[in-house]
């Protein structure tokens, strides 16, 4: 199961890409047929769903690899945070090029002004912090540090989520969702990081006590 | 649903939809043939030169309808859910003649004009629609309003078997959607109150049987599927200052000066946008009906009161 671990992964996630250019391919035969009726936004939004899907698709390896046991599941923590990273950098290239149309003033305005987007920015960059030092080598240059370094999805996570439900009018259905799957991920590494302080303090006093 | 559009001119024969997506010259020559005759400037005044009619199919599959859900193509995937026919509507308030009628005998002998109007949503997207409707004025002046009608305010249908988006238990809002307008807002000869586009009867998400167009007005004044009528002295909480003043206001007017807390309203993307062309325009003080409607906010700090 473990060897085929990774292809399963790797074809799940090119799912969302391979509808993408299905209503890609309808679009160019007719505009509105594939996207919507504002592509543009259709895109975006697409785009932006997986994103975050697949960001907690990754924020969810680590809980889930314990509660079930399955250490191996560890192995694919990387990937499915690279392809996050993958569909987030999409997302806002597809609004830079499509939406602004890569005029930088526009461009700007928008990320200042939509206080969302500026969030969005914001988790952004740490996601690229953290792709770019995903690699074995950075693993080993930063050393202790790359945990800490690591621990900022804690803050990705939430930013993502904000800047949906911070962009959104009314209608909180989906964001209520996805809120509640980061919580439950959240909430197992609390349980465990207490777990392991009370191993911790069981060791000390039993240490002290054998003196 | 007998009387919606003049008996002796199918609307259909007027315009054939081919040449709505025509050329300008066309929409330059119709808004003057329409309405030119009631109104020799205002209805052709807001139309400018790089307007172009938006497409039938994006003006009825892109909707924001939120009884229907939030999603822009919920509405048309869900309001054939709502029964139109029969139709009544409550007339309340400051009127001689108030009670409840049927919605044909209200639009009964009233002549149907087609206005060929830019509409401009408070989210920074824009369309140019030919709505078949109704000046508002000669609608309410049928109710007789009486000097106390300083305002009158509209209620949307509510009906939640029929209107899945009320059912919501992640919706903020507290149905039914109200709007409202100041009386001389109402009369004024751009305010139309729509009962078709495109030459056919309104389609359910777009607002059957009948809906409000305030053209300098952002979209969500324009409230939809109305029944109930009410004049009163003061002017209502509409559905979304109530949901969030500091972004919504009771006048909504077109304003690209004031920016909506969350994004600017400078710019507007007009559909339709492709892939390649996002159609990106400045936004004009009251969505370019200034010269009509200015003169009704005269004192007023548009800041202040948006």
């Amino acid at each position: 199961m473990a060897r085929y671990l990774k292809p399963i992964i790797v074809s799940a996630l090119l799912v969302p890409w391979c509808w993408l250019a299905y209503r890609v391919y309808l679009e160019t035969l007719q505009v509105g047929s594939g996207l919507g009726a504002d592509p543009v936004e259709g895109l975006i939004h697409y785009l932006g769903e997986w994103s975050l899907i697949v960001l907690l698709s990754a924020f969810s390896v680590t809980p889930l690899s314990r509660q079930l046991r399955w250490p191996v599941l560890i192995r694919s923590r990387r990937l499915i945070g690279v392809f996050a990273f993958v569909f987030v950098i999409t997302h806002a290239l597809v609004f830079a090029v499509f939406y602004a149309e890569l005029q930088w003033r526009v461009f700007l305005r928008e990320v200042i002004e939509r206080p969302y987007i500026t969030l969005g920015m914001a988790s952004l960059i740490i996601l690229a912090l953290l792709t770019v030092t995903s690699t074995r080598g950075w693993q080993r240059r930063l050393g202790r540090r790359w945990k800490q370094l690591h621990r900022w999805v804690y803050l990705a996570v939430p930013l993502a989520l904000l800047h949906l439900l911070w962009l959104r009018k009314d209608g909180y259905a989906d964001v209520f969702i996805y809120s509640l799957w980061a919580a439950v991920m959240a909430a197992e590494r609390i349980h465990h990081w207490r777990a392991g302080e009370r191993q911790k303090q069981s060791r000390q006093t039993k240490a002290s006590v054998s003196i | 649903m007998l009387i919606r559009k003049p008996a002796a001119i199918a609307s259909s024969e007027i315009t054939p939809e081919d040449v709505y997506h025509g050329r300008r010259e066309f929409i330059a020559a119709g808004a003057l043939g329409f309405t030119g005759l009631a109104l020799p400037h205002s209805a052709r005044a807001g139309l400018q030169d790089a307007d172009e009619i938006t497409p039938e199919n994006i003006v009825t599959q892109y909707n924001n309808f939120y009884e229907f859900g939030t999603d822009k193509s919920d509405p048309a995937t869900y309001a054939h859910e709502m029964t139109t026919d029969p139709w009544s509507v409550t007339v309340s308030g400051e009127a001689n003649k108030t009670g409840t009628f049927a919605f044909e005998d209200i639009i009964k002998g009233l002549d149907v004009e087609e206005r060929i109007y830019r509409f401009r949503c408070v989210e920074a997207w824009s369309m140019v629609v030919p709505w078949m409707g109704i000046p508002l004025s000669n609608i309410l002046s049928q109710f007789e309003p009486t000097g106390n009608a300083k305002v009158v305010e509209f209620e949307t249908l509510y009906r939640p078997s029929e209107m899945r988006g009320q059912q919501g238990f992640f919706s903020s809002i507290d149905w039914p959607y109200i709007e409202g307008l100041r009386m001389d807002e109402a009369n004024h000869p751009l305010t139309l109150m729509v009962t078709g586009l495109y030459g056919k009867d309104l389609p359910n998400q777009n607002g059957a049987p009948w809906r409000l167009m305030v053209p300098w007005k952002y979209g969500f004044k324009s409230i939809k599927s109305i029944v109930s009528i009410r004049f009163t002295e003061r002017e209502p909480i509409n559905t979304w200052k109530q949901l969030q003043a500091s972004e919504y206001g009771f006048y909504a007017n077109v304003n690209p000066a004031v920016s909506h807390p969350r994004w600017s309203q400078a710019s507007e993307r007009r559909l339709p946008s492709s892939l390649f062309n996002a159609n990106r325009r400045p936004t004009l003080p009251f969505n370019g009906y200034a010269d009509e409607v200015a003169g009704l906010y005269a004192g007023m700090d548009l800041r202040k009161y948006y």
